[in-house]
């Protein structure tokens, strides 16, 4: 049987926890700001690495971006991964979730036949979570979000996904997509440093939207529903009081709080 | 395109505004390097009026479609058959539907999928609906991906809708972009607040882990949809009174569609709903609660204010709660009414997934935690000696 064939959709994001504003003139700071591998896409590339250890696999990283995004394509190779490839093309300019979601689903169907596809449940920098379920449905395959186990038997995938109130066991005929969530004791693995220098030398693919066979008022601008109307920076909270005291006088001062602020009422 | 004219005096105000940081200025003059998302931000800062975003725009007719729906959630079923009830977050969308669909001069809608759910139709009309569209089916008594697409993606070929609403949950987050990546519809994920600009929906919400807010529009395709996030939106006083036009809708669901198949389903203890993201009142502790013995006390009081129970990361990591319980990033993001933190010093991970509360109250015997910085009401002193005391005053006031 042929080995199975993962792909694993990576993004490179600001590390938005180190992102502050400047309260004078609300815009954020950016200098310093380290780009990094999405935490949910690190989790789902090392879901794929397992899954090729224990079953034998192929697993190519996929990203759409700029051409320094290849830092996150490298770090996927060091880590294990096989073959990387990056959409990077002025034409996809502007893309939405949308437009994103169709690039990203041309691509894969590029590579020919895959059983598996990961993502991460949400990039940092845009929180949406909807990109994988946008592939998904690009690619007419099953989907499961929010994942954090998944194996594999009999071309059969079990996982285990978070839902409203819960969690629930599913199964499903690959292929399917599933978007990883790194459950509480996960911590992200990190590449020796002989790994890091092999991984160098690796050719990474780099495919513009013509060689995806992307439409062009699908990508870009252009393929892209929704516009931003204007960034800014959130209201800024009034400054709060701070109370200190006896803990006896706290109390009380909470119960105060409560009523004033009506959440005593039946 | 974005496209820098010659009135550019290389000012540089565009610079440090970029989210995306690929302004530059070379030779005096601003340049767009690669990874720009056309996003404006730029555009918004240069008095010059020099920084231009330009579309292809062709006139689009988008007559006809018409009418404001709300795409109904309802909590797991406690045992089968049982009556299915509606989550908080279908009321909040109905009651700010309401006022958007006066404002557009169009109906509101909801659409409700699933089997004995008739009797939730006079619930959804008194929240504001003018129009119930039932699918029902015993195939869609639980929430399946593949049928809700179907089912969903059926109803807005037919009716066409201007709008689509979701409650940003883990189903709504499951479902909407699976219908929009079919329909080539714009959806906005998350949104914390709606309201109409110019005959469109503007979307806002939170992006870059809370530190910016964006302000989304779709005006040239329909319908627009967007997934909000559930303790946002204002829910109205229901009106008994009120009537709603009810459309069984028949639309063909084979069980064979369902792809997923669910072998197990575990649900939290506590009361369903009131999980800390659409709970209204959330009591969440972190590492200064210590211990699971002494963690209690939240338990407490959180029962005693009909919240839930949250954690920061540092109390999931000493097994205080289980992970679904976290608040903060790689957690839940939550928005209550209010918002106790208990414990928590405020690492910028756990402040972006709460700082949206509308009351924030943090007792902390650190003066200087970070957590004081975004609490309305800082309470400085030993949450051990407090906390008790505040659980008996409450006890006593009923």
């Amino acid at each position: 049987m042929n080995p199975m064939k993962i792909v694993v959709c990576v993004k490179q994001v600001p590390d938005t926890t180190e992102v502050q504003v400047d309260p004078q003139t609300g815009t954020l700071i950016r200098a310093g700001v380290p780009s990094i591998l999405n935490p949910y896409d690190h989790f789902a590339v090392e879901k794929a690495l397992e899954l090729k250890a224990e079953h034998g696999a192929e697993v190519s990283v996929l990203t759409m971006g700029p051409p320094q995004a290849q830092a996150v394509l490298r770090l996927a190779l060091a880590l294990g991964a096989d073959r990387a490839m990056l959409l990077s093309d002025r034409l996809f300019a502007g893309s939405d979730t949308w437009a994103t979601s169709y690039a990203l689903g041309r691509a894969i169907r590029k590579l020919g036949r895959t059983d598996l596809i990961l993502c991460g449940q949400q990039a940092i920098d845009g929180d949406t979570a909807q990109v994988g379920p946008g592939i998904a449905q690009n690619l007419r395959i099953p989907q499961i979000t929010f994942c954090d186990q998944v194996e594999i038997e009999d071309r059969q995938l079990k996982a285990r996904h978070h839902i409203d109130d819960g969690h629930e066991i599913v199964q499903a005929r690959l292929p399917v997509l599933c978007t990883m969530t790194p459950p509480q004791d996960y911590r992200p693995r990190h590449p020796s440093f002989p790994r890091v220098v092999q991984a160098m030398g690796k050719v990474l693919e780099t495919w513009t939207a013509l060689e995806i066979g992307a439409e062009p008022g699908m990508i870009g601008l252009k393929g892209s529903p929704t516009q931003v109307d204007r960034v800014y920076a959130p209201p800024q909270k009034e400054k709060g009081v701070v109370f200190t005291g006896t803990a006896a006088e706290l109390a009380g001062r909470i119960l105060d709080i409560l009523q004033k602020e009506n959440f005593l009422t039946p | 395109m974005i496209e820098i004219d010659s009135k550019c005096t290389g000012c540089s105000r565009c610079v440090p505004v970029c989210p995306f940081g690929v302004m530059h200025i070379v030779d005096k003059k601003a340049q767009v390097g690669e990874g720009c998302t056309l996003c404006g931000a730029c555009v918004q800062v240069c008095s010059l009026e020099a920084v231009r975003i330009t579309r292809e725009e062709g006139p689009v007719d988008l007559s006809a479609h018409k009418g404001l729906w709300v795409v109904a959630q309802t909590l797991p079923l406690s045992r089968k058959g049982a009556k299915p009830r509606l989550r908080p977050v279908t009321h909040e969308l109905l009651s700010a539907g309401r006022g958007l669909a006066d404002g557009l001069k169009e109906e509101l809608c909801a659409v409700l999928i699933g089997e004995n759910a008739e009797g939730l139709c006079a619930e959804l009309a008194s929240y504001g609906a003018d129009k119930v569209y039932l699918v029902e089916d015993a195939v869609l008594a639980d929430y399946n991906t593949d049928t809700y697409a179907a089912a969903l993606i059926a109803l807005i070929a037919k009716h066409k809708p201007g709008v689509v609403l979701f409650g940003a949950t883990c189903q709504g987050r499951d479902l909407a972009p699976r219908v929009a990546a079919e329909i080539h519809a714009g959806l906005t994920a998350d949104c914390t607040g709606l309201s109409l600009k110019e005959g469109h929906l503007l979307q806002t919400r939170p992006a870059f882990g809370g530190n910016i807010m964006a302000d989304i529009l779709c005006t040239r395709k329909r319908p627009q949809m967007a997934t909000v996030r559930p303790n946002v939106l204002k829910k109205a006083v229901p009106d008994p009174l009120r009537k709603a036009e009810l459309v069984c809708e028949k639309i063909h669901i084979d069980e064979k569609m369902a792809r997923v198949k669910v072998l197990e389903r575990k649900l939290d203890a506590g009361h369903p709903g009131r999980k800390i993201s659409e709970a209204q009142v959330v009591v969440s502790g972190g590492r200064g609660m210590r211990d699971k013995e002494r963690f209690k006390v939240l338990e407490e009081l959180a029962e005693l204010l009909g919240g839930a129970v949250g954690a920061s990361r540092a109390a999931v990591d000493m097994g205080l709660k289980p992970k679904s319980h976290q608040v903060g990033q790689s957690g839940t993001t939550v928005s209550p009414k209010l918002y106790m933190a208990c414990g928590i010093s405020g690492a910028i991970q756990h402040i972006v997934g709460m700082r949206s509360s509308d009351v924030i109250v943090a007792v902390n015997k650190d003066p200087n935690a970070a957590i004081f910085n975004v609490a309305k009401y800082g309470i400085v002193g030993d949450l051990h000696d407090i906390l008790p005391k505040l659980v008996s005053l409450l006890k006593n006031s009923r």
